[in-house]
């Protein structure tokens, strides 16, 4: 098992700069994810620990082994790759003994291995086929049994879902976090997919113009989202500009609500979200704020209705009961449902606020 | 009935410059110098002499052809990784537009006693070498003049090959040579036998190269034909040694199309 520790890392290609002092520990036997939208840097990390490419400036270490300047041949990671990079003059049977080919290893131990590696995605009947008979669906198993049946100690997956239709993602998303559950391996998996990274991750890295932005469980990033851009990245949001009043109330639009954030200057600006689920509609003068509906769309499993409250400010709601256009009625939240974010605030002295007024509670 | 109408031109083209011409060579074949039927071209061909010549010819278009590869392959892999891969194609290519003869005269001029290489030599110490009418000057006159054909057909199906399948290689293990021998090498057969069949074949029967060169001192199938049909005007025996090369080269294309699995869209010119 290997923990994998990268160190400042940078990240330079010419004059652009692709990553910008990367900090963080990949510990051994988790499911981690990198999100972020397309050009962030997410892919160029995975190819740092992957060994295809070399930091600019700090290091990459394996257990505490400097691995900086080690190729991708001699580290024990495998990748499955975006268009699974399958081999195309090989047949399935081929492309998944091609790694244990290369260590030379005795024919017998390759159809025993490639035979059950077959078997724990299953594809067992297809060893024969040619690649271009494969479905996508069946390609993104060959391209996963091609790479665990090295034994990786990490397994590298380069946004594999986004190339096969919804349905069939979804049920990868399942069979991948089973996979990674069985192997007991280390997964890290590049998705700019919001809800593939929620379902599947122990643990998701919110990255941006080459940082990561903020790290931690899919519910702490979803419910204590450090700033704007993860707000809005992850999840839908409604944020508005407030004023910290003090500890545990917040001014939105000269109003003053209720909330459980705090450690903060009185009458800091901040940005407040609150979560289009967390909002209910009520009678109205009966909620927190008098609002007329709006407009209202089916989303299947909720309806997606915008309220303009008095100012003339517009929320979104999510509510699984459809509401009435033009219909005056009121918004009604939990203090808890109240999320304050500091613009400008790093994720360092983020959790160090949290955790201050957190055990203030406890 | 339009469709047929466009199919005329094409026809005649066939017959006039393809049918009529093999037909005509094959039928003169039968004839001896003085017009009367007879085998004995055929027999005068399987003698020491000619058999001697043929062998000797695919021993030079052989090497013509080895050289060419080895230099065309790592060359189109090198061009492969550059910027500007269209640029250093051209470069390579520009030469073809250039007349043969002409190419060929450039070459007598620096390998000549007084040529360039031969300064070069004497310049730095050695002692002045004999490279004209050498079979090493051939060799290397012809392997620049192919080096083009080589090259074009093997850089269209590296070219073809995505980086992606390089990087899954490494990543599964394997070694540069490992990602050559595995990866490389089988997706791009395609081009390599084509490169291979345009450059063996005119290679056989390269004529001018000769004598300009090595002043008729290697004798290929081509020299052969062109003394028959012009020197000794025995357009008998001449187009026998036709026939024979039609033949050689239908022998080439059957072993280098040998059909690939999967990678038979890459590399075709």
């Amino acid at each position: 098992m290997t923990n994998i520790n990268l160190q400042n890392v940078n990240y330079q290609y010419g004059d652009t700069i692709i990553l910008k002092n990367i900090h963080h520990t990949f510990e051994a036997g988790r499911f981690y994810t990198i999100l972020g939208p397309s050009g962030c840097g997410k892919t160029t990390i995975l190819k740092m620990i992957g060994g295809f490419i070399h930091p600019t400036d700090g290091t990459v270490s394996f257990d505490g082994k400097t691995m900086n300047g080690i190729d991708a041949n001699r580290r024990k990671v495998n990748t499955v790759f975006q268009d699974y990079a399958l081999f195309p003059h090989l047949n399935v049977f081929e492309n998944i003994a091609f790694g244990l080919k290369v260590r030379r290893i005795s024919k017998n131990e390759i159809n025993t291995k490639v035979d059950e590696a077959l078997r724990f995605v299953n594809l067992g009947d297809y060893k024969d086929r040619p690649i271009d008979a494969l479905s996508g669906g069946q390609r993104q198993r060959v391209a996963i049994a091609r790479a665990i049946v090295n034994e990786p100690d990490v397994l590298l997956l380069d946004e594999p879902l986004s190339a096969l239709d919804q349905n069939l993602r979804v049920d990868m998303q399942y069979e991948l976090k089973e996979i990674q559950k069985r192997l007991g391996i280390t997964f890290i998996f590049v998705t700019h997919d919001q809800e593939e990274a929620l379902a599947l991750s122990d643990e998701i890295l919110v990255m941006n113009n080459g940082e990561v932005i903020q790290a931690g469980p899919p519910k702490d990033i979803y419910d204590e989202p450090l700033n704007r851009y993860v707000a809005e990245f992850i999840g839908d949001s409604n944020i508005v500009r407030g004023v910290m009043v003090e500890d545990n109330l917040v001014g939105i639009y000269g109003r003053n609500y209720a909330c459980v954030d705090g450690g903060l200057k009185p009458n800091t600006p901040v940005d407040v979200m609150i979560r289009p689920e967390d909002l209910l509609i009520t009678e109205h003068d009966k909620g927190k704020m008098n609002v007329t509906i709006d407009s209202s769309l089916f989303r299947g499993v909720h309806y997606e209705i915008g309220c303009i409250d008095q100012d003339g400010y517009e929320w979104i709601v999510h509510s699984t009961r459809d509401a009435e256009i033009g219909h005056r009625a009121a918004l009604d939240f939990e203090r808890m449902d109240i999320h304050v974010m500091v613009p400008g605030e790093d994720e360092d002295a983020f959790n160090e606020r949290l955790e201050s007024y957190q055990e203030d509670e406890a | 009935m339009m469709r047929r109408l466009l199919f005329i031109p094409y026809l005649i083209w066939i017959v006039l410059f393809v049918v009529a011409p093999l037909g005509l060579m094959v039928g003169y074949s039968f004839f001896d110098i003085s017009g009367n039927p007879t085998l004995a071209n055929y027999g005068a061909f399987f003698s020491s002499e000619y058999f001697e010549m043929t062998l000797s010819s695919f021993w030079y278009a052989f090497l013509i052809t080895l050289f060419s590869l080895l230099i065309s392959y790592p060359l189109a892999l090198a061009i492969r990784q550059t910027k500007h891969k269209m640029f250093w194609l051209l470069l390579i290519i520009l030469p073809t537009w250039i007349n043969l003869l002409l190419k060929t005269y450039a070459f007598i001029g620096m390998f000549g006693k007084e040529g360039l290489v031969n300064a070069v030599a004497t310049a730095l110490g050695f002692a002045e070498q004999q490279l004209l009418f050498s079979d090493i000057a051939f060799i290397i006159v012809s392997v620049y003049i192919f080096i083009p054909f080589m090259l074009l057909p093997i850089f269209n199906a590296v070219d073809g090959i995505e980086n992606n399948l390089l990087s899954a290689a490494r990543d599964l293990g394997a070694s540069k040579w490992d990602v050559l021998m595995r990866v490389l090498m089988p997706l791009s057969l395609p081009g390599i036998k084509t490169g291979i069949q345009i450059v063996f074949i005119p290679s056989l029967s390269l004529f001018m190269i000769t004598r300009l060169i090595t002043g008729n001192k290697v004798i290929t199938l081509g020299t052969a034909i062109e003394q028959q049909f012009l020197t000794t005007e025995n357009w008998g025996m001449g187009s026998t040694i036709g026939v024979f090369l039609i033949l050689a080269m239908m022998l080439v294309m059957t072993v280098t199309s040998g059909r690939n699995k999967e990678t038979g869209r890459v590399g075709r010119l």
